[in-house]
């Protein structure tokens, strides 16, 4: 049915070149698509080929590292995932934990706090409340870096650097997520269904996690993954705030495995491997939660 | 290239956070009296050097046992970033009691207040170092900064195979050194003596302080910055020239091409320090046993001077409230046979302490030139006719700096007169910026 319907429409768009209209657009598109999919097959490769040569290069030993074909497997992996665990008593594996539970409970309470808060944004009108958005987007537009060293400071006249608590605190509020919690609020959860609950006699706060909460469900998931995936991989904040090398996050100790000191070599293959095995929860994390994330963005946008 | 920027914004950072230090910097007045401690003292060290925890876990079970002081490292990443970090954390009064700092930090260091004056305890350490080495932490004053951990004289190391198989003899002096290029250019043309590195200030640093450079020195109460002189000039326009004539290559170290390089036989020299078996035996497995180390060329053959490439020290800091055991453990970890034996042995480092140089651990020349067994006792002579090193203030600036004009003079084969003119300006510039004298 369609095909017939291109096949159709293609000598129209041979001879009215100057009418804008859609049909006569149709088989040029399939055309043209070899085009996009050839852009979109090399950007692919340029974004896959990084991490394919990380795969391949945690399999190989420090004396094949530099010198085999770069995309050749080696026969090291086992030697340096069992060098990562020895190094130093584990604290590779200490370094993974800290790291899940930096970007778990960061992600889950900035979370929970953009949701508060964009649902507060999206659903009352308060004086001041377009001046305190505004504020908001001005933080998104801030790189969360320059913050780092004036945190640091506040931090320390309460005598709470170099905890878990200092990395943890100051990514709770995230300006990205509230104004993505905000925008998402506004657009899934009707007026109407809070005034109807409202006129029921319901109270605000039942309201929230009745109603609202579950229709912003596919856009916290959103806010998570960014926070989860944003925390994870953070250097610079953990790195001013931490001296306690057992409390490094991933990023900050694979960092001093390759900053050793001048008369030291770097040690690249257990960097690569821990690289690798520093991938995996990300990867995992998105595997798990992908459908469920794309689909209900999909049908929230669509509902409003 | 983004990890030069990432450095460049860390710095920038810390200038953020010396100015916000006059809103911080009301904290309690620190009266680190150490004389007056009563009971068990603990201490925490951020270091960088591997297996430095077991050391301090010697002195832990030993020494510090007995004195009731206990030492906790706390392991960092080494780097001008951590210069950085520490004074931070100082201008929070959050600094750990110990650190570790390489020389060229130290004058960074003082000139923000982070370490203390410790020559009342440590002045005593003095005669275990070399001259060169102990004015480096004391920066030509009375007082007493840090203690020399290891230090780094520098020397040519060569493939000795390959020197045979092309015909070459060892340079002794640097424009022999720069025949050999040649010569091995015509032999063969796909390989290179050595490459110019503009990725390693540090490299620079030490071949200019050979040559007889004083970068930074002091003029009455003003800074006077020498690194336009005569002897960097004649350095970097020796390697410019190298690099212009295309007879060494312009390829950054450090990189994993560099590592094939020195692996495969494309370069078959290298212009290191003491320290270089360790990076050859990551850097260069295949080679082992090939290599042979020699002091390196000198510009003046009667007067044989070397620089020195890294090595670094045990600094005090204002924060500590225990600053006297923080010397006392300083002093020990670097002075003590049995901690520099261990040192040798668990960091692998080539310790300041001249009584330390050729015995113990390093008794024997290291595994990877097992071919030159008196590498030790070599290394040592070499290291005695160290050149006097003079460090400033902002030597993280100059270093930056060398990097970007020096790589892009490096990649455009265009000579470095230019590169180290931008190097003096940009210097200077920045001492007068953050407010200190400097003498014309």
């Amino acid at each position: 049915m369609t095909a017939v319907a291109v096949r159709k429409s293609a000598p129209a768009a041979g001879s009215t070149p100057g009418t804008a209209q859609g049909p006569p657009r149709r088989p040029r598109r399939s055309r043209a698509g070899l085009l996009p999919s050839a852009a979109l097959l090399l950007g692919a490769a340029y974004c896959l080929l990084p991490v394919i040569w990380v795969v391949v290069a945690a399999t190989k030993g420090s004396d094949e590292l530099f010198s085999t074909f770069t995309f050749l497997p080696g026969t090291g992996f086992a030697d340096n995932l069992g060098d990562l665990t020895a190094y130093r008593d584990g604290v590779f594996w200490q370094w993974m934990v800290n790291s899940g539970f930096y970007a778990g409970c960061g992600a889950l309470l900035s979370t929970a706090v953009s949701a508060v808060s964009g649902y507060a944004l999206a659903m009352y009108r308060f004086r001041g409340r377009e001046a305190l958005f505004n504020i908001l987007l001005a933080g998104v537009l801030m790189p969360p870096v320059i913050l780092a060293v004036p945190q640091y400071l506040l931090l320390a006249k309460v005598e709470l650097t170099d905890s878990y608590l200092s990395v943890l605190l100051p990514l709770i509020l995230s300006p990205y997520g509230v104004y993505l919690a905000r925008i998402y609020a506004a657009a899934a959860v009707p007026a109407d269904v809070v005034e109807a609950a409202r006129m029921d006699g319901a109270g605000e706060w039942r309201i929230f996690t009745r109603i609202g909460l579950p229709m912003m469900v596919p856009g916290l998931v959103t806010v998570f993954l960014f926070q989860f995936t944003a925390i994870w991989n953070n250097f610079l904040l953990p790195y001013i705030m931490l001296g306690d090398d057992e409390k490094f996050p991933i990023t900050l100790g694979l960092f001093t495995l390759l900053a050793q000191g001048s008369n030291q070599p770097s040690l690249y293959t257990l960097v690569i491997t821990g690289a690798l095995l520093a991938v995996v929860p990300l990867i995992a994390l998105f595997l798990v939660v992908q459908r469920f994330w794309s689909l209900d963005l999909l049908s929230g946008a669509v509902k409003s | 290239m983004s990890y030069a920027s990432y450095r460049r914004f860390l710095a920038m950072s810390a200038a953020v956070a010396l100015g916000g230090s006059v809103l911080a910097g009301c904290g309690s007045s620190d009266d680190g009296d150490a004389g007056a401690r009563s009971g068990p003292v603990e201490l925490t060290y951020w270091a960088w050097a591997p297996g430095l925890d077991k050391v301090a876990d010697l002195w832990n079970k030993g020494p510090g046992k007995k004195e009731q002081i206990t030492v906790t490292v706390k392991k960092q990443a080494s780097g001008d970033d951590l210069v950085t970090k520490i004074v931070t954390a100082a201008k929070a009064k959050q600094a750990p009691d110990l650190v570790q700092a390489e020389y060229q930090a130290l004058p960074t260091l003082v000139s923000n207040d982070v370490l203390a004056d410790i020559s009342d305890e440590a002045d005593g350490a003095r005669g275990a170092f070399a001259p060169g080495v102990w004015q480096q932490v004391t920066l030509g004053s009375d007082a007493v900064y840090a203690i020399p951990q290891d230090s780094g004289p520098m020397m040519f190391y060569y493939r000795e195979d390959l020197f045979e198989k092309y015909g070459l003899k060892v340079p002794a002096t640097w424009d022999e050194f720069a025949e050999t290029a040649r010569a091995l250019k015509k032999k063969a043309p796909d390989k290179d003596l050595t490459t110019f590195s503009a990725n390693d200030s540090g490299l620079f640093a030490g071949l200019a302080q050979q040559a007889g450079a004083r970068w930074w020195t002091t003029e009455g109460d003003k800074w006077k910055v020498g690194i336009d002189d005569a002897a960097t000039r004649k350095v970097a326009d020796f390697w410019g020239g190298l690099v212009a004539e295309d007879v060494i290559d312009n390829q950054p170290m450090y990189t994993p091409a560099w590592n094939k390089a020195l692996n495969t036989g494309q370069q078959i020299g290298w212009v290191s320090a003491v320290w270089a078996p360790g990076t050859l035996t990551t850097a260069a497995p295949d080679t082992k046993g090939k290599w042979a180390m020699a002091p390196l060329p000198q510009w003046t053959a009667s007067k044989p001077a070397t620089g020195s490439w890294g090595g670094s020290t045990t600094a005090v800091t204002n924060d500590s409230e225990h600053k006297a055991a923080a010397a006392a453990f300083a002093t020990w970890l670097n002075t003590d046979p049995k901690a520099l034996a261990a040192l040798a042995e668990e960091s692998g480092i080539y310790p300041a302490a001249t009584a330390a140089q050729t015995g113990g651990a390093l008794a024997e020349a290291p595994d990877y030139f097992s071919n030159q067994p008196d590498f030790y006792t070599e290394a040592a002579a070499i290291a005695k006719t160290t050149a006097p090193a003079a460090w400033g203030p902002n030597v993280n600036v100059a270093y930056t700096t060398f990097k970007d004009a020096f790589g892009r003079a490096a990649k455009n084969k265009s000579g470095f007169g230019a590169a180290l003119t931008a190097m003096q300006d940009k210097t200077v510039a920045d001492l007068k910026k953050n407010g200190f004298g400097v003498a014309r």
